[in-house]
């Protein structure tokens, strides 16, 4: 490109427009193995090794058979928790971004709180407080089982953290589809509806994804609450064996195996939408 | 003022009292206008920028809430409390500087979405009438492309045509041609001198004094937040009577 600055102070001379500016500029010239994902490599290198060793070790593949069976509590933990707190934190996002003072201050209230204290402190607090409390006051004794508990405290802890993903992507549709859809006599409602949540919840898929790899991961430490989760699981085998290198090598893979195929999913689901969004369609 | 001169005239579409808009504590926009727009009279509004035009145009419909004054529009004081701006915002259309489409929807999404839910037309009226609109503003063809598919003066008439769909009494413009290239703004401009010939209200802010020459019934001009002069076109751009006007005029028509 024509654009290369040899000036010695380039640095601080104001982008000349046609180039990205705050990103390294790359230009043909570059040696391949600057810009080749070794990273990439390395993962899968790392991956093929503890696959072999589940594959092909028996004391791995011991522990492996014996962790394997939570893996289904810790899809499930994860879903419900995801879908409860994605709800939840709209709901936190809509409050946070409506005309009312109450409702404003409520939600902020709640995402304040909850983002200032460690999960595994709300995790414990939750589950061993909250709930039973609540639970007990509403005259349903100790009928809510560990998992669900778990559930409940995931789900009140990642509303909170999806409430903002929500609230950051309602404020970046521009003010003039507003101010358009209100000057066509649309209601608040309506306009939010129609016009902003569609174009907010687009813009909000990538980190929306994350959160869904942060849920998953962080299922692990319903292993605390005596859900028979994955990692419940390796503390229960290696406790018993006294084979941690082999459980917590094991528990490793999977939760390698599934955040590395959601990181796909989620990539290829992040193509399709910015592509249908430039697609032409006449 | 000339402008205070018609009360009692029965078709006054917009009237405007001692209209104040203030931002902050400090910032007064818009200082004490009065208005009156007669029904299909078009009103042009000039001035320097950040002279309050916008802001005006914006306190028709309540897009900014005056913080002084009244604004009926066919006699009903949109500024009392308890009144249904929504219904009324239905009957006064307005299109932006930046057409403001909504761009996760067709052309004929665009058009139709009020439609159905502010007028309860079912689809197929509400797809007609927009294909009615469509073809008035010149671009029939384009109603199931997206609004980023267009060129600006392409999407600046979807949005005059999502407008008119709704049927309105009034249409407010903002500076509808200034964020065109050069070369689309009279496709642009044509389509509201039709629709000033058909007899449509229409208060126009603009900078595009060839469009208020041919159009306007009356131009005003808008300094520091005040109407400092209001007149024809012939009155304005010949024989201004101020000096801010004329120096204005000067600026704008001779470089």
């Amino acid at each position: 490109m024509s654009s290369v600055n040899y000036d010695p102070h380039a640095g601080a001379v104001l982008p000349t427009g046609n180039e990205s500016g705050a990103t390294r500029h790359r230009d043909d010239t570059e040696p391949w193995y600057e810009t080749f994902p070794w990273w990439a490599v390395l993962m899968g290198i790392i991956f093929a090794v503890l696959v072999g060793l589940v594959v092909f070790d028996a004391g791995y593949n011991q522990a492996y058979d014996r962790i394997i069976p939570g893996l289904w509590l810790t899809v499930k933990a994860t879903l419900a928790s995801f879908a409860i707190a994605c709800s939840a934190g709209l709901l936190l996002a809509l409050m946070r971004t409506s005309g009312s003072v109450v409702m404003r201050n409520l939600s902020r209230t709640y995402v304040e709180f909850i983002r200032g204290i460690p999960m595994l402190v709300l995790i414990f607090t939750i589950t061993l407080v909250v709930v039973p409390e609540v639970s007990n006051s509403l005259g349903m004794q100790n009928r809510i089982s560990p998992f669900w508990r778990a559930v409940i405290a995931l789900s009140l802890i990642y509303a909170g953290y999806i409430a903002e993903i929500f609230r950051a992507g309602i404020e970046s549709v521009d003010r003039g589809q507003v101010e358009a859809g209100r000057s066509l006599g649309l209601s608040r409602r309506d306009t939010t509806r129609s016009i902003v949540l569609p174009q907010a919840l687009r813009a909000v898929v990538p980190p929306l994804g994350n959160d869904f790899i942060a849920v998953l991961k962080d299922t692990s430490l319903l292993s605390t609450v005596g859900v028979l989760e994955i990692t419940q699981n390796a503390r229960q085998y290696s406790a018993g064996s006294f084979k941690f290198r082999d459980a917590y090598l094991a528990t490793t893979l999977i939760y390698l195996s599934l955040t590395i195929l959601l990181s796909l999913l989620l990539a290829f689901l992040e193509r399709r939408l910015s592509a249908g969004r430039t697609a032409v369609r006449s | 003022m000339s402008t205070v001169e018609n009360t009692n005239d029965t078709n006054t579409m917009i009237r405007v009292r001692d209209l104040h808009k203030t931002f902050g504590k400090h910032i007064q926009a818009v200082a004490g206008v009065d208005l009156d727009v007669r029904s299909g009279e078009v009103v042009v509004i000039v001035g320097p920028s950040g002279s309050g035009k916008s802001t005006v145009l914006r306190c028709l419909n309540l897009l900014e809430t005056p913080t002084h004054g009244t604004v009926e529009i066919d006699g009903v004081d949109v500024t009392a409390k308890g009144c249904d701006i929504d219904a009324i915002r239905a009957e006064v259309g307005m299109v932006f500087q930046q057409f403001n489409l909504f761009p996760h929807l067709t052309v004929m999404d665009n058009i139709v979405l009020a439609q159905r839910k502010v007028r309860h037309r079912n689809k197929t009226e509400a797809t007609a009438e927009a294909m009615r609109q469509l073809t008035r503003v010149g671009i029939p063809e384009k109603a199931d492309a997206y609004p980023k598919q267009l060129s600006g003066g392409q999407q600046q008439r979807v949005a005059i045509a999502r407008a008119l769909a709704m049927g309105p009494k009034v249409m407010l413009f903002d500076e509808p041609t200034s964020a065109l290239d050069p070369e689309m703004v009279s496709e642009v401009l044509d389509v509201m001198l039709e629709l000033a010939k058909a007899g449509m209200t229409m208060v126009v802010v603009t900078h595009e004094m060839g469009f208020a020459r041919r159009a306007a019934d009356r131009v005003v001009f808008i300094d520091e937040g005040k109407f400092v002069e209001i007149g024809s076109p012939d009155e304005m751009f010949d024989r201004p009577q101020h000096e801010r006007t004329k120096a204005f005029f000067d600026k704008i028509l001779h470089h």
